[in-house]
């Protein structure tokens, strides 16, 4: 009944309004870096070459079929060997493809051979989300899905003009990964729990992110702009929302931002040391929580029964503070480690699940976790 | 005159099936065990295509409809495992079983207890894969292609199940393979020499060498799953000294020749039914064995380019794309001999004919997407896209699949001694053949797009296209039903079939009458028999 009531839903939606679905494409994009204009011409090479030797293979086919078919009296010849016929199938494929290895061996030697890169992001992939590390100018964060997208996910069938409404729905973030322009940035790609793929088309960069090992990959974006991409390796539950939200800027905007954050992060630093209240504590922890915890241990604190613990009357989350500060810096099992967060997060996000959901635990002070470190 | 005498006094002694369904238990029949695995696989089929409903249907608008993602991701993972290994290849072991003998003038599989074994375990592999939907944590969740440690450290405890359940699919192949490979090799017609064979029976027995070579592999990779989760090795953790990477290694030296498994048998079928609608024998019915072999052979060297992206050195990745392209080659000769067969043929549109055709039109645009996906760099934008999902979708449904059907209306009066319903089974065909088409088309846009593939929910800009696909879906579903009805209908009502029902049908198995009797070529067929019904005489 529910899926009678989706594809009604849907086929009005359809039909009423069609301007509110976003602009599709039936193309590869051309991107913004010169490797991924390659890619594309490599792309549209191949797929010409296709609709080459379809037309002939298929017009041979449908001429024959319609020329020589019984009704129209066609009587069946007997040849049914030649040696020369299957020699020169067999070798003007050959050289087509030849042609087609050449130009597509130079290209992969272009992606995988950088000489020197005038910068370098770490990128982390995480169940779900992406962490971004700018090992050069101490810069540190974690991007994660735009809560303005979480909450339309969901919306049933009479509310979904509100995901039409939803400007680049799944595909924003809340901390961009911020790049100059003309710049070669060389990615070093990992993970923390299991395999993931950070893949930004117009960059023609896509790169598996193995647990354990570092993957590298490189771009130099030619265009100021926003460039959007997702996970692209099957990571779990939250695998498509996971979304990749790169701006590139002038060099000048670029700067600006690098100072922006590093004074962030001292202020960070500063804020760890002072006391705060529990309703501020708990205020930021809801914010930390529903976008690093709420995947697995939901909104509302009940888990998934057998998969992901809930958080409500937990052992964990009334029981002693010391023990919860350390399984979320360390992680365990499935858990990952969140040694990322500063510790002004950890302590928000702790004693919100130790106030919220029903809990009755002792408040964290950021000064807790800084010592547990 | 001796001779004959005693065979009839033989004869008398000759039982029929068993009564009741006790018959179908015991068995050792190649026709009835052909039967239970052909109506299994048709069964999983069914349970893998209501899977694919489910999943369409999510991801017919953008916003989560029906399902928890950790749910969807069960339907996608369970859909991929029990089409492949529940439908796809049964059906084809079950077509072997049927056809085999017949074809080489042997009266049975040379193994038939085995061949009784290999087909029971199925429905418990089944049946435990299945019952993973009722644990806690619910069924696997990561991809029919499992990868660690999403499957390992990640996984909820009914993967240990799961292991259990394709270590017994593994063993049933295994079975079925050594079983091809003897019936093959010593119970054929003593005067029938290897290049006499039909391309089916060459297909199958080339198919039966991947699976000796590849299913135990594919034990392998469950093993070491089975031993990093519950025995504290560290195969596939990096953390213990593994590398995640080598599971791919190892699963698709599987993998890749997994695939030509199941699309070999399915060339040999369309082998047999082009040739018969087009009243003109197989063009280069050697150059078909040669390309089928090299196949086979290339098959086992070019798994890596499903992991282009994992890290690979760029040698690496050369050769692999090279290595791919040539695969190219074969393919595409087996493509112009069929077309070189209707070639100035005389040909009529009957069923088999319409799908066999399809076949030969579809299956060749999987392969254009596959050389597409072959050319390493292209394949940075393509991989794990929806491009991926239309690609493999085009070889494995409008080929291995269509293959399958084609075969089942092509035997099927000599199966059931009925005819099916030619008007019927054409508006069957076309609905499939058209709602296939607009589920799958579209795909390849979406995923060039930049629709990831597994996800349960997608951006705005991919929604066109996905409504288009899923409405596709459901009739291309649908069309299942009337296939059934079409199916059961012949069983039940159809007319009476000649004993050669296709008046150009070459083959031994045509020699016989319809309905064919329980036991079949006690005495084997004379050379003359044997070059009469050559495919390439």
């Amino acid at each position: 009944m529910k899926l009678l009531l989706t594809i009604t839903g849907a086929i009005t939606a359809l039909i009423g309004s069609k301007s509110a679905l976003a602009e599709y494409t039936l193309n590869m994009t051309k991107g913004i870096t010169d490797i991924s204009q390659d890619i594309y011409w490599l792309h549209m090479m191949a797929f010409w070459v296709c609709v080459g030797i379809g037309f002939v293979v298929f017009g041979a086919m449908f001429y024959s079929i319609i020329a020589h078919r019984k009704s129209k009296g066609a009587k069946a010849a007997h040849f049914h060997e030649s040696t020369t016929v299957e020699f020169i199938w067999t070798g003007i494929p050959i050289l087509i493809l030849i042609a087609m290895a050449i130009p597509a061996s130079k290209t992969l030697v272009d992606i995988e051979v950088l000489d020197k890169a005038d910068m370098t992001v770490k990128v982390t992939g995480i169940q779900w989300k992406w962490q971004y590390d700018y090992p050069e100018e101490g810069i540190s964060f974690v991007s994660n899905l735009a809560q303005s997208s979480r909450d339309v996910i969901k919306a049933s069938p009479e509310e979904r003009e509100a995901v039409h409404n939803e400007s680049d729905y799944l595909r924003s973030v809340d901390n961009h990964l911020v790049l100059p322009v003309d710049t070669t940035v060389r990615f070093l790609i990992t993970s923390n729990d299991v395999i993931h793929n950070w893949w930004v088309p117009a960059f023609g960069v896509k790169q598996d992110a193995n647990p354990g090992f570092i993957n590298d990959a490189w771009a130099k974006p030619n265009e100021i702009g926003t460039y959007r991409g997702q996970c692209a390796e099957l990571c779990g539950k939250d695998h498509g929302f996971m979304p990749i939200v790169v701006d590139v800027v002038s060099k000048a905007d670029y700067a600006a931002w690098v100072e922006s954050k590093q004074a962030e992060k001292v202020a960070e630093a500063a804020s760890a040391t002072q006391a705060w209240t529990e309703e501020e504590l708990v205020a930021k922890g809801e914010t930390v929580y529903n976008a690093n915890c709420s995947g697995c241990h939901q909104k509302d604190g009940s888990g998934i029964p057998g998969v992901f613990p809930a958080m409500i009357g937990s052992e964990v989350t009334n029981g002693p503070a010391e023990y919860q500060i350390g399984l979320v810096l360390n992680g365990m099992g499935g858990m990952p480690a969140f040694r990322m967060l500063s510790d002004t997060d950890i302590a928000s996000v702790i004693t919100y699940e130790r106030r919220s959901f029903g809990n009755n635990g002792s408040v964290v002070q950021p000064s807790d976790v800084t010592s547990a470190r | 005159m001796s001779s004959t005498t005693a065979a009839a006094a033989h004869d008398d002694h000759h039982h029929g099936p068993e009564k009741g369904l006790l018959r179908w238990v015991k068995t050792t029949n190649h026709k009835d065990i052909g039967t239970l695995y052909l109506w299994f696989s048709f069964a999983m089929l069914l349970v893998g295509g209501a899977f694919a409903m489910g999943i369409r249907s999510e991801l017919l608008q953008p916003g989560l409809q029906l399902f928890e993602p950790q749910f969807y991701n069960q339907l996608t993972t369970m859909h991929g495992l029990i089409m492949v290994f529940g439908a796809i290849m049964p059906a084809f072991v079950g077509l072997a079983n049927w056809l085999i003998p017949m074809m080489v003038g042997a009266p049975d599989m040379a193994l038939p207890r085995m061949n009784n074994w290999s087909f029971w375990i199925l429905p418990f592999a089944g049946t435990i894969l299945l019952s993973t939907f009722f644990m806690e944590g619910g069924a696997p969740a990561f991809g029919w292609t499992f990868y660690a440690p999403l499957s390992t450290t990640f996984a909820p405890d009914s993967t240990d199940f799961f292991i259990f359940a394709v270590h017994l699919l593994g063993f049933s192949s295994i079975m079925g393979a050594i079983n091809i490979i003897a019936t093959v090799l010593n119970m054929k017609a003593p005067e029938m020499r290897l290049m006499d064979m039909p391309l089916f029976v060459w297909t199958w027995l080339i198919t039966s060498f991947l699976l000796i070579g590849a299913m135990p592999v594919l034990a392998g990779a469950v093993t070491m799953m089975l031993t990093d989760r519950n025995f504290g090795t560290a195969f596939f953790d990096a953390t213990g000294g593994g590398d995640p990477v080598m599971f791919q290694h190892i699963f698709w030296f599987f993998g890749h020749p997994e695939v030509y498994i199941m699309i070999l048998p399915a060339f040999g079928i369309i082998s047999h039914i082009i040739p018969t609608f087009a009243r003109k024998p197989l063009f280069g019915y050697s150059s078909m064995v040669y390309a089928t072999a090299s196949i086979a052979f290339l098959s086992y060297i070019v798994w890596a380019h499903h992991m282009f992206l994992t890290g690979m050195p760029v040698a690496g990745e050369l050769y692999f794309m090279y290595a791919t392209m040539l695969i190219a080659v074969p393919t595409g000769v087996k493509v112009f001999n069929w077309v070189a067969t209707m070639w100035k043929g005389s040909m009529t549109f009957e069923t088999p004919m319409l799908w066999a055709l399809s076949f030969v039109f579809l299956f060749t645009i999987g392969g254009f997407s596959g050389l597409m996906l072959g050319i390493a760099p292209a394949d940075i934008q393509y991989h794990d896209t929806y491009f991926v999902v239309a690609h493999f979708h085009y070889v494995l449904v409008t080929g291995a699949l269509w293959g399958i059907i084609a075969a089942v209306f092509y035997w099927l009066p000599k199966w059931t001694g009925k005819m099916y319903n030619e008007g019927l089974a054409k508006v069957h065909f076309w609905l499939a053949m058209i709602s296939v088409n607009v589920t799958f088309f579209p795909q390849h846009f979406i995923g060039l797009a930049g629709m990831p593939r597994r996800i349960p929910d997608y951006a705005l800009q991919f929604a066109d296209f996905n409504f288009i696909s899923s409405i596709g879906s459901f009739a291309f579903g649908l069309s299942f039903i009337l296939f059934t009805y079409i199916i059961v209908d012949c069983i039940r009502n159809g007319k009476p079939a000649v004993a050669r029902p296709w008046e150009s049908a070459k083959g031994l198995e045509w020699t016989l009458a319809a309905p064919v009797a329980y036991h079949t070529f006690d005495e084997p067929p004379t050379r003359a028999e044997i070059l009469a019904e050559s495919q390439h005489s």
